[in-house]
């Protein structure tokens, strides 16, 4: 066996252990609460979450690629307040749509920017708007809200699209499928990597690394308003607080689909067994009774083990393949 | 310009730009706010920075080891809430012992944080991002469903940040604020002077040359943590006294505030320089411009934080760039007299910044 296969069976073993415990918490789920294997409860499990799973999936692209998006959660948040605010100054939804993704990919587009031509970290950059994306929703909505969206908007939010499955839903398993073929089958998904493993390196081979970047970070920008406007949609009003706090969620699951913090590795199957696992475990929780704040503090247990694990069996593989480690980190 | 930089460190321009600015902003908002530049002011700011000076204090002491403690907002509402039970069992308690615990259970929790990254080879934003939600749903087990409130807590403790130590006219020195102000100068000049600080600079630099120079750069790591937590911990008490009623959401969000004092103070994210006082300017700074902007009658104070996100990236950006001219002329200038042997001054120098 060779390093790559090595490094492609230990991701293979890596989803297979997700994939174990996806089963796992589903069997245990379905064994104590009667009602969890209903599909309507399969739905609505994945409809109380759908804003932050969408925007995991972009934020796969992001991390591989070794930078962060912290700004996702408050350009929701100004997305859904934006929206509610043109759609009561008289702007009908149907221009409001494209008016706040547009606002979503200009945010992306402000902190590609400065990352990318002042060579500030992301981490500070997206730190910054994230103060400020949710300063701008708070200076659209100041301290009320806005409601009273079309009857076709909350609808599309609401209810069934395609028989029970709702808009979002669908939305996501296209986006899924689209992020899954964009990561692991074309250029642009191998680019992802190979900047996020080594930035210099993909310069000398004269890879626009600036340009992958911002584009990444516009999508990010874009995707996370369009979950903004599912979330307006769902809710049937907006709030300054609309998905506070929401980015530390959607890193969570990213880190917990194997993907590294320092780039270059992990893969959107991964990232959609982290989500499939988070869902059904709070969903559980839930139907348990267990408040959201111990279901947080499992999943952070849950992420903490998610990378010793892995450790645990290094040794073994670190014997038969040593050059399989480094790249495996 | 170029004479200025021999006898200042790239750091001690920081300082003072940053001194600057705050002098701006304060001169800026004189001319907007009627009635600005008084005691009150003062007293106000200072003591609301005190709790996030010392939070800063500790996450630049992290930061600087080339990680980020994202677990610290956790922390402060874990240790109030855990300070606040303990005083309201056992109300005869000593002011100091209470303080004591509060460090204790910070560092405790922090060396749990500094042992997984340290020997765990964790990265720790994942260690933290994970500490964070699991110390806040232990403090929702611990409270259950209750919240300590300001009748439960001695009357020494409520009135303890308030207290006057000077007055200077109206400018009233309160001994939250002093408190504050002593530690993290004692902290500032131990990064400075004291050689196990030192090898804080060493490790965030350089981690391959601090093993090499034969630093354990793992234990470094580790009492950055259990340093930081102490600080945290310590900033839980003072959230404790200051607030008195503690929920189970106390200090949400101080993680990112306090990083982002650390950032606009001038720490480099990735580790290796930067100064606690910096930090320390840097959660001033913010919490002037923070309260101020809520007197402005031009704008809104729904402005606030928009214009905080934007501040807070200017001020990086104009950081950023004039930190690289500078190092760019400095090292210019060094090597037209590269004949001339180096004086030991000049190599200092280079250690600082």
């Amino acid at each position: 066996m060779n390093a790559t296969s090595a490094v492609l069976s230990r991701l293979r073993s890596w989803e297979g252990l997700l994939l174990s415990v996806l089963l796992l918490v589903v069997s245990i789920n379905s064994l104590l609460t009667p009602q969890f294997m209903t599909l309507a409860n399969q739905i609505n499990l994945f409809q109380l979450s759908i804003e932050k799973v969408i925007v995991a999936l972009v934020m796969t692209f992001v991390i591989i690629n070794a930078e962060i998006d912290l700004s996702v959660g408050s350009m929701m948040g100004l997305a859904a307040c934006a929206f509610g605010w043109l759609v009561n100054s008289g702007v009908s939804a149907l221009w409001a749509i494209p008016l706040v993704l547009l606002i979503g990919a200009a945010g992306g587009w402000v902190n590609a920017l400065f990352i990318t031509r002042v060579g500030l970290p992301s981490l500070v950059v997206t730190l910054a708007t994230l103060i400020g994306f949710r300063g701008l929703a708070r200076v659209l909505v100041e301290d009320h809200g806005y409601r009273d969206f079309p009857a076709w908007f909350d609808a599309l939010g609401q209810q069934g699209l395609l028989g029970p499955l709702p808009f979002s839903l669908l939305a996501f398993a296209l986006l899924f499928l689209l992020s899954y073929l964009i990561l692991q089958r074309t250029g642009f998904g191998r680019l992802t990597y190979v900047i996020g493993t080594n930035r210099a390196a993909a310069e000398y081979a004269g890879v626009d690394t600036a340009r992958h970047k911002t584009l990444l970070f516009i999508a990010s920008g874009l995707v996370s308003a369009f979950a903004g406007l599912l979330y307006a949609a769902r809710v049937g009003a907006v709030r300054g607080d609309v998905a506070l706090g929401f980015e530390l969620d959607i890193i969570t699951i990213v880190l917990l689909g194997g993907v590294s913090i320092f780039g270059g590795t992990g893969s959107m199957l991964g990232t959609l067994l982290a989500i499939l696992i988070v869902l059904n475990l709070r969903n559980g929780m839930a139907l348990l009774n267990i408040t959201g704040h111990i279901q947080t503090g499992v999943i952070g247990v849950l992420l903490i083990a998610s990378v010793v694990l892995p450790r645990v069996r290094l040794p073994r593989w670190s014997r038969v393949h040593p050059p399989a480690e480094t790249q495996a980190e | 310009m170029t004479a200025l930089f021999k006898r200042i460190s790239p750091q001690g321009i920081r300082l003072l730009a940053l001194l600057l600015v705050l002098l701006l902003v304060l001169f800026f908002f004189s001319t907007q706010i009627d009635n600005y530049l008084n005691a009150r002011l003062f007293n106000r700011i200072s003591s609301s920075v005190a709790i996030m000076a010392l939070v800063a204090t500790g996450q630049t002491l992290v930061i600087l080891t080339r990680n980020i403690d994202l677990s610290v907002g956790s922390m402060v509402g874990f240790v109030a809430y855990a300070s606040g039970m303990l005083i309201a069992a056992l109300p005869e308690l000593p002011p100091l012992a209470l303080a004591a615990f509060a460090m204790i259970l910070g560092a405790a929790l922090g060396a749990l944080n500094g042992g997984l990254v340290a020997y765990g080879r964790m990265p720790s934003i994942i260690v933290t991002l994970a500490m964070m939600a699991i110390i806040r749903s232990a403090l929702v087990e611990l409270a259950n469903g209750t919240s300590i409130n300001t009748a439960m807590l001695p009357d020494w403790l409520v009135n303890f940040p308030n207290q006057r130590l000077f007055e200077l006219g109206k400018i009233q020195l309160r001994a939250g604020f002093v408190s504050a102000l002593v530690v993290v100068v004692l902290v500032h000049i131990a990064l400075a002077r004291l050689r196990p600080a030192r090898m804080l600079y060493a490790v965030g630099s350089n981690p391959e040359a601090a093993e090499m120079a034969g630093i354990n750069s793992k234990a470094v790591v580790l009492w950055a943590f259990i340093a930081a937590g102490a600080l945290t911990g310590l900033a839980g008490f003072m959230f404790l006294a200051r607030f008195g009623n503690i929920t189970v959401v106390a200090g949400l969000g101080f993680e990112l505030q306090s990083v982002a004092a650390a950032v606009v103070g001038g720490v480099n994210i990735f580790g290796g320089s930067g100064l606690v006082l910096g930090a320390f300017l840097g959660a001033i700074l913010v919490n002037l411009i923070d309260t101020s902007l809520v007197r402005w009658q031009l704008v809104s104070e729904f402005w606030r934080e928009a214009i905080l996100g934007a501040l807070i990236l200017l001020s990086v950006t104009v950081d950023s760039l004039i930190m690289r001219r500078l190092n760019a002329l400095r090292d210019a200038s060094r090597r037209s007299k590269k004949d001339v042997a180096e004086s030991p001054a000049s190599q200092n120098r280079e250690e600082t910044a």
